[in-house]
């Protein structure tokens, strides 16, 4: 690397930037100017992160599959309009506008990814983890979802059908994976503590993991 | 545009690294990223389709090297200067130097709960019935714009099946350029497997998009 200081800016264009080599000072940088400028409510952002940390989870998503697993009318609702069915549970709103839900069968598994950004149904699952926003699942869940799913530890047998569905417009997924076996007298509740947030996604089943 | 956020069928990236009990942040910067977000978008000043694209033309080496909150920083940054909201220069000092427009709106904390509650639906009334019907094959339009788009390459110039009419909704090629939001009918089209990939493909893989009407034309 150059240490010619007349390069200063030539390297903020096309080098390495530093300006994000610190990302902890660089966004306390910008709360500062925005709060300065009173164009941001710091509260709201600590309203934001709480929302996301204690409310918004995927323990929505999974009262919703659990009542799909318990109810056939909110199942076929589901499939129908699962906007509305889901919003009858209160899970409504950003990133959950516009909602779909895909359900698995002994034919056919599904998978989402969202290949050009990370687009996720927040209102029933929260924020997505880093992997699925990270390269690695993006580029790879389309050609090859068979060697992702192994690396979720999940080998489904080779004459299982795979969908998977690239969230490029502005519908929302949630998968419903498949009941487990010998959980018939289960309520919704120990229904819903089956259903993980990778079995949402459809990088697990349920079951597999608490 | 072809950037660096257009993924599908890439190679090289290694094996997905799902992390056992992920914590929702990783960093404290992490959930500010998060709010001023949020916070900016709240402004009004610019769209989805705007901020998507802003994060699309972060250089590719810096994309695909940027954790996703690094990738919404960055953006952030483009539109708050775009906009004439914050300077590049106030920014790295981290002091205010200029006067801000005024945004329609500043979120306030008791608003939040309300706004991320409402969301910002994207459905929109057309005048026309839709052109094409469950089961229609069509095939995907052979373009390279250099604009935002939201056909990805490797499903361009594919031929694959109407299998549902999704609604009509903002056209995001326009509205992230300010062309206003032109809703346009949405299909949900399967391709199978070896349509996308060719030789050697999975064939029990089917790989479904959402298009909009222009993007597919009749087979």
């Amino acid at each position: 690397m150059s240490a010619d200081h007349h390069d200063h800016d030539h390297h903020h264009e096309h080098g390495h930037d530093n300006r994000y080599s610190d990302m902890q000072a660089r966004v306390k940088a910008l709360e500062t100017v925005l709060t300065e400028k009173g164009l941001i409510d710091p509260e709201a952002i600590d309203a934001i992160v709480e929302t996301y940390e204690t409310k918004i989870g995927p323990r929505n998503g999974a009262r919703v599959v659990a009542k799909a697993w318990s109810d056939p009318g909110f199942a076929e609702w589901l499939r129908t309009d699962a906007t509305a069915a889901i919003a009858s549970l209160g899970f409504t709103g950003r990133q959950g506008e516009h909602m779909r839900a895909v359900f698995n069968t002994p034919e056919t598994h599904n998978l989402v990814v969202c290949t050009l950004c990370s687009c996720y149904p927040w209102a029933v699952l929260g924020l997505p983890p880093v992997w699925y926003k990270a390269p690695a699942y993006r580029s790879r869940a389309v050609i090859d979802p068979r060697g992702v799913l192994a690396e979720f530890g999940l080998t489904l047998p080779e004459t299982k059908k795979i969908r998977v569905w690239d969230s490029t417009a502005e519908l929302r997924y949630l998968v419903v994976p498949e009941r487990p076996e010998g959980t018939d007298g289960l309520g919704e509740e120990a229904l819903a503590d089956l259903v993980s947030r990778d079995a949402m996604i459809g990088t697990a089943v349920a079951g597999a993991q608490p | 545009m072809n950037g660096p956020h257009d993924l599908g069928g890439q190679m090289g990236f290694g094996p997905v690294a799902p992390e056992k009990d992920e914590p929702y942040f990783h960093a404290d910067w992490e959930k500010r990223a998060l709010g001023l977000t949020l916070s900016g978008g709240a402004f009004g000043a610019w769209t989805i389709d705007e901020s998507r694209h802003a994060r699309e033309n972060i250089p590719p080496a810096d994309y695909l090297a940027a954790s996703y909150y690094e990738i919404w920083t960055r953006a952030l940054e483009v539109l708050l200067e775009r906009h004439g909201f914050a300077t590049r220069a106030e920014i790295d000092a981290g002091r205010k130097q200029t006067e801000p427009v005024t945004p329609k709106r500043i979120l306030k904390a008791d608003m939040v709960a309300g706004v991320l509650a409402k969301g910002g639906p994207c459905d929109r009334p057309v005048g026309t019935e839709p052109r094409f019907q469950p089961g229609d094959r069509v095939r995907t339009r052979n373009f390279n714009p250099q604009t935002h788009t939201r056909l990805p390459r490797y499903a361009r110039a594919k031929t694959g099946v109407v299998e549902a009419v999704q609604g009509s909704y903002v056209f995001p090629d326009d509205n992230a350029h300010g062309r206003g939001e032109n809703p346009q009918w949405v299909y949900t089209v399967v391709f199978d497997g070896p349509e996308i990939w060719g030789e050697g493909a999975d064939p029990t893989l089917t790989v479904s998009i959402d298009a909009w009407e222009s993007y597919l034309e009749r087979v």
